[in-house]
């Protein structure tokens, strides 16, 4: 551990809990992180993960930030209207601590190119809008043995769960497949509250702290749904399914697949 | 407290809270449960705080002494 003093400043508030200290802040400084998807989840997310000191950030978004964005993607500001996410998100990322390496990858992630983007991580966090990337990112983290936070929010709903995999249940142990297309609206036909991005974004960045850290209890086979309207969490046990198609004892899927994403996504 | 062998020693007296306390914790992580860091520091704020936190974490204060308008304390590292 060699810190330096503006570092045990910076950081002495983590530093002080017992359960971090100086060693935990090294893990965190350590740590690679891959956020997919620079969108609501992914930059309260992002932000946290910086100012908390994570070593190594990658951020993957083809998209670039449109003017309906800004009502929850909080790393994004309006002259960033137009500028590719993951540029905006770097930015932000360097202003608020200089001292983490960000990555970035401005491309959707497909059945080609995630395996080798995911590679070099340690976590995974999935802030995607789509079920096609979920069950992508989902598979190719059972895949490549990353620990993965999943997150979804609509309306004024979320809910999170944390898949180490061979250890606990997996996306498709409790979702075998995706809806068909079109059958659940999304975001832009539904609407979203701005804020429930960050509380489940932020909930995503804390059990990403958690297993860089070695604390704590991950929310492993616990599905943590939130209604905002009612002020209700609720937790719903999860097993690891011996069937499941992509983590279960005889995987009937083994390659990657690229689901059709709804017709609304694709403008 | 002369008898005790001291295995590493800080000076805090130029810190102000809460950074008084975050740099004894980081000196005793590089130590080994049972070893002793003598701590110097200020009285008043620092005297009254950083024993506390050490003993919230598990450390043992062994001896203080003054020297002056500061303090020598003598922690034993917990587990």
């Amino acid at each position: 551990m060699n810190f330096t003093d503006e570092q045990i400043q910076r950081y002495s508030r983590h530093i002080i809990l017992p359960e971090v200290g100086g060693k935990g802040q090294q893990k965190i400084s350590n740590g690679k992180v891959l956020i997919i998807g620079a969108g609501g989840l992914g930059a309260p997310a992002a932000l946290y993960l910086a100012a908390a000191g994570v070593g190594t950030i990658g951020i993957a978004d083809g998209d670039k930030v449109d003017l309906t964005n800004l009502q929850r993607q909080i790393i994004h500001h309006t002259p960033d209207v137009g500028r590719p996410k993951v540029l905006s998100a770097k930015e932000k990322i360097q202003q608020i601590n200089p001292g983490v390496d960000v990555i970035t990858y401005q491309t959707r992630v497909d059945s080609q190119n995630i395996l080798e983007i995911m590679k070099d991580y340690d976590v995974v966090m999935d802030g995607t809008d789509n079920f096609a990337a979920k069950f992508l990112i989902n598979d190719a983290a059972v895949m490549a043995g990353k620990p993965l936070i999943h997150g979804g929010i609509l309306r004024f709903v979320g809910q999170i769960f944390t898949i180490v995999p061979g250890e606990s249940a997996c996306y498709r142990c409790v979702f075998l497949s995706p809806p068909p297309p079109n059958a659940v609206p999304t975001c832009k036909e539904a609407g979203v509250l701005g804020a429930i991005a960050g509380q489940i974004g932020i909930l995503q960045a804390i059990e990403v702290l958690k297993l860089i850290i070695g604390i704590g209890k991950p929310l492993k086979n616990r599905l943590l749904t939130y209604d905002a309207l009612k002020l209700k969490w609720r937790e719903i046990g999860l097993k690891k399914n011996p069937e499941c198609p992509v983590c279960g004892e005889n995987p009937k899927i083994t390659s990657l697949i690229d689901y059709e994403q709804t017709v609304c996504e694709l403008k | 407290m002369s008898d005790i062998k001291v295995d590493a020693v800080l000076d805090i007296t130029n810190e102000v809270c809460p950074m008084t306390f975050v740099k004894t914790k980081l000196k005793l992580e590089t130590l080994e449960t049972g070893q002793h860091l003598e701590v110097i520091l200020n009285d008043g704020e620092p005297l009254r705080n950083v024993p506390r936190s050490l003993k919230e974490e598990g450390h043992r204060i062994v001896g203080t002494k003054k020297d002056g308008t500061k303090f020598h304390l003598i922690v034993e590292k917990g587990m």
